[in-house]
């Protein structure tokens, strides 16, 4: 099993609020993960933990040596108004070269981002302002970004929260394509629409449960809680526990 | 008043100081509107008088007294707002009225008779001295080489620093970096316009600017234009008039804005049609 990142019995705290307790996670390479939970139970915080925004207070992430990390955080939390075009953005994805001392943005990076805002078909808003997009197009531009680095895995906030249901299709068969080559680890409220896509779902609800679709006779090994959160969440979906994942433990 | 230009070195000192001010006003003032730091820069003028108050106490130029405790300021609260448990506003609070409190303080333990100090509080470009303009200089260039040589990063942290974190990106440095800046943008207006007044020429400019333009640079280069417009301009009026600068400055820009809003208003209104 060739693993991107694994999670180890961790614990953060924001203060002496408990948003995760002991998770521990295996993300398989080129997987379509989906993390899935109620509100408040600590999804976006696994996320940004894995992606070195959060401090674990306790247990540890291991990230694979040389895996490049993209993030697309969640369009909702920018400030719309703030002055800098499509185009800026996408290339804040090469924001390490971007350090040096007056350095000016290379033609093969002009390049690479013309061929990603085309693939995202968003070339046409390239000197737009981002205030003047709509959630779906910022999405999109997000996406751009993370892929100027070529990373090998994809974290993703929230990508199609308050988005319309074509664009909402659109951005999951564009990351099924991206599918092909990277690990992708998507937060999501929409379970329905994102299911087919996903190889695996983790459950997150202060502690964690892993499922997998290949699998169906761990099931029993649900708390009942659990249980019913499940079948809330994916009715007929089949389940599975990885014994090392196994840390179903009520707080 | 071109005379007095040409005939008094406060004259030229004066108008150096308000175009150096401009070009420093429009760039920091642009970061500190997009990144939502009024107050904190409001903290860190504020907290400055006390280094104003101990240079008295000490006996060397005040503004250097002000420039360390400004810089103090910045780094101590970018490093606290960390650590502790405490809303930045809160801190920013607490700097602000220990720094003036202390001002006052180190002021009245001076001995001989108190020095006015309602050209800190307030400005007054016209008694701009030559150690002042020499260090305004200084960190106007330092403000712009920085600028310059690091925009887009700049640019980057601004939009979106937790992207920074992300790819593995030092932001804390930049953070800091930014932090002095202002801390060294609040002492070069401080002559300008006074410590109270700070926030407003730092504000008012990128406002205005902001209403014609929506890319950072260009923000920051229309503000700087109307910074010189609008101290020149109070600085004329001062003049004349014989009535405060940095009161002046303020009022001119005020007025400014809102003339550029009804224009902008005006503008769309005939697009629109």
């Amino acid at each position: 099993m060739d693993v991107d990142v694994v999670v180890k019995d961790l614990c953060v705290h924001y203060g002496k609020v408990n948003a995760l307790h002991k998770v521990n996670l295996a993300i398989e390479n080129k997987e379509f993960l989906g993390v899935i939970g109620p509100n408040g139970g600590g999804k976006s915080t696994l996320l940004k933990t894995i992606v070195g925004l959060v401090e674990p207070t306790n247990g540890r992430i291991e990230i694979k040596e040389g895996l490049r990390l993209g993030y697309v955080p969640q369009f909702t939390s920018f400030e719309k108004s703030f002055p800098t075009t499509v185009e800026d953005v996408v290339l804040m994805g090469e924001a390490k070269q971007q350090q040096r001392w007056f350095y000016r943005t290379h033609e093969s990076s002009y390049k690479k981002s013309e061929e990603l805002m085309r693939f995202l078909n968003i070339y046409e808003l390239r000197h737009r302002q981002i205030g003047q997009l709509s959630g779906g197009q910022m999405q999109k531009v997000l996406i751009a970004r993370a892929l100027m680095n070529d990373p090998d895995l994809i974290a993703m906030d929230e990508p199609t929260a308050s988005i319309d249901a074509q664009t909402k299709m659109e951005i999951y068969n564009l990351l099924h394509e991206l599918n092909e080559e990277k690990t992708i680890v998507i937060v999501s409220h929409e379970v329905e629409s994102l299911m087919p896509y996903l190889d695996s779902v983790f459950c997150v609800n202060t502690t964690a449960h892993y499922y997998h679709r290949d699998e169906t006779h761990l099931a029993k090994h649900l708390t009942e809680d659990m249980q019913n959160l499940h079948d809330e969440l994916y009715p007929g979906c089949p389940v599975k526990i990885f014994k090392e994942h196994e840390t179903i433990e009520k707080t | 008043m071109w005379n007095a230009i040409i005939n008094y070195s406060f004259m030229q000192n004066a108008l150096i100081a308000a175009l150096l001010s401009s070009v420093v006003c429009g760039i920091i003032g642009t970061i500190i509107i997009e990144k939502q730091l009024v107050s904190m820069s409001g903290g860190i003028a504020h907290t400055s008088f006390g280094g104003i108050g101990l240079g008295y106490l000490l006996g060397i130029e005040p503004i250097i007294g002000g420039f360390a405790f400004a810089v103090m300021a910045a780094i101590a609260i970018v490093t606290i707002r960390r650590r502790a448990n405490t809303y930045t506003d809160t801190l920013i609070g607490m700097f602000w009225s220990v720094g003036m409190a202390l001002g006052i303080l180190f002021i009245t333990l001076t001995p001989g008779y108190p020095p006015d100090m309602t050209s800190y509080l307030f400005g007054d470009i016209l008694t701009v001295s030559s150690t002042y303009l020499y260090l305004i200089m200084v960190l106007a260039v330092v403000i712009i080489l920085v600028i310059t040589g690091k925009f887009k990063i700049i640019k980057g942290y601004l939009f979106d620093e937790e992207y920074l974190v992300v790819l593995g990106i030092n932001v804390r440095f930049y953070e800091y970096i930014l932090f002095i800046m202002i801390a060294m943008a609040v002492v070069i207006m401080i002559k300008v316009v006074g410590i109270i007044l700070v926030i407003a020429l730092l504000t008012i400019p990128p406002a205005i600017a902001k209403l014609f333009s929506n890319r950072l640079e260009r923000i920051m280069l229309v503000s700087i234009l109307v910074g010189i417009v609008v101290s020149v301009l109070g600085l004329v009026f001062s003049y004349y008039f014989d009535i405060p600068s940095g009161a002046t400055i303020i009022i001119v820009s005020v007025v400014s804005y809102v003339i550029a809003y009804l224009f902008k208003g005006r503008k769309e209104k005939v697009f629109s049609h």
